[in-house]
């Protein structure tokens, strides 16, 4: 049952070992010539006064919200177009159902304004 | 034992092994399309024509200096490299190359396993990819990351829902999530999916362009105006990690659709029994030929194409002023 998911694990692994080996053996090979202004964040050669990370809105948040809805939509897809061909009119409407409804609500979401670069 | 430890392990360490001169060759063939295309040389000095080139590079990278920034978060910063590469190199654990072949007397199938959740595995591992961007550019805390990051994240999120849904219809074809079964649907309807969705097939290619950041959809690394993007902070290894992940992720990209909407291993025209002396090449070959025309492609697109939020502003102006 699981057995197909071996292979997959053994990759991650080799795949992990393989990212923190490059990591170490440069980090045996490469030169360790530090000072203040090279460690410093790269700003075009200002000296940064802040941290970069300040609070400011980011624009694309409702689009954000919206996109986890109809991702997991498509993820409600999946399961429905394997056996789609045993389905058949009965599945086809079904779907249609289920798109309407989740097109009603991009329709309330469009005309309220959440598809709008704030 | 051996069929379930060995041979897997053998057919990993080759995969990698092959992902990974494919990539620093990638990075050459990129160098050199684009130097022809603008009636340049592109690499001549390393070897005849520039083809050692891609071991000068990796030898470089990894004798650089690499550089925490002092404001940065070490940890973290340290992860994302390896969060962003790790993801694109274990989609390839179920791509198939080919079919069952003989190999010293021992059936061996040219994919690493096939899992009956395949293509959900593809797109959900895929995805994984984004995290390590946008930790890159919270963990440096320089802005020009942070934003790049945040770009990312945009990009990610406008294309994702269609290129998904672009899946859905090949599903409907072979319907199988395995890849191996999507392959042997289209030898058995005598048909690429390129063919039977055309439509499909087109949006998977701008989708699959914007998210693996390529141009013109290259937002994340607009040199222009982030200075280098996400890695901007990145020297040495760690900013290596991030290269191969963004090369390995195109190589990803077209072998997915080599698999789903180019027949995979099948020759061209599978029904055409004329074309039936085509066999004696051997099927691999066929998916890697595939492959590489596409990822052509993708260079020639940004050969030729301006970065897209030029173009897209563009067409929304003719077409709604």
């Amino acid at each position: 049952m699981l057995s197909p998911y071996i292979p997959i694990a053994i990759f991650v692994v080799v795949a992990t070992g393989f990212a923190l080996f490059t990591l170490v053996f440069s980090g045996l090979l490469h030169p360790e010539k530090y000072n203040k202004v090279k460690l410093e964040p790269y700003e075009c050669g200002i000296e940064p006064l802040t941290d970069a990370r300040d609070r400011y809105s980011i624009r694309y948040y409702l689009v954000a919200m919206l996109f986890v809805i109809f991702d997991v939509e498509t993820v409600f897809m999946f399961p429905w177009a394997v056996i789609f061909d045993k389905l058949l009119l009965f599945g086809l409407i079904e779907m249609l159902v289920f798109i309407f409804i989740l097109v009603v609500g991009y329709y309330y979401a469009w005309q309220k304004g959440a598809l709008e670069w704030v | 034992m051996v069929d379930t430890l060995v041979i897997p392990i053998l057919k990993i360490l080759i995969v990698l092994n092959a992902t990974l001169v494919a990539v620093t060759y990638m990075v050459l063939l990129e160098r050199k399309v684009i130097a022809w295309a603008q009636s340049r040389l592109g690499p001549m000095r390393v070897g005849p024509y520039g083809i050692l080139q891609p071991v000068a590079d990796a030898v470089k990278l990894m004798i650089k200096e690499d550089i925490t920034p002092t404001r940065a978060d070490k940890w973290v910063f340290t992860a994302a490299p390896i969060i962003s590469m790790v993801p694109a190199l274990i989609v390839y654990a179920v791509i198939p190359f080919g079919p069952e072949v003989n190999l010293f007397g021992r059936r061996v199938t040219l994919f690493i396993t096939d899992v009956n959740v395949g293509l959900l595995y593809i797109v959900s591992v895929a995805s994984v990819g984004v995290y390590g961007i946008i930790l890159a550019g919270y963990a440096s805390n320089s802005k020009f990351p942070l934003l790049a990051s945040l770009r990312a994240s945009a990009q990610l999120i406008s294309y994702e829902v269609a290129v998904t849904l672009t899946l859905v219809s090949v599903i409907l074809m072979a319907g199988s999530l395995s890849m191996v079964s999507i392959v042997r649907a289209q030898e058995s309807s005598h048909l690429w999916y390129a063919f039977v969705q055309p439509l499909a097939f087109g949006i998977f290619v701008i989708g699959s362009l914007a998210e693996t950041n390529r141009a013109p959809f290259d937002m994340p690394e607009a040199e222009q105006e982030l200075t280098g993007g996400f890695h901007t902070e990145y020297s040495g290894m760690r900013f290596a990690l991030f290269f191969l992940a963004e090369y390995a992720n195109m190589i990803v990209v077209s072998s997915v659709a080599t698999t789903l909407f180019l027949g995979g291993w099948l020759r061209p025209f599978p029904s055409v029994a004329m074309l039936s002396v085509l066999d004696v090449v051997p099927s691999w070959t066929w998916f890697l030929i595939k492959s590489f025309l596409f990822l052509y492609f993708f260079i020639w697109i940004r050969a030729t194409l301006p970065i897209a939020n030029l173009v897209v502003t563009g067409i929304v102006k003719v077409v709604l002023l």
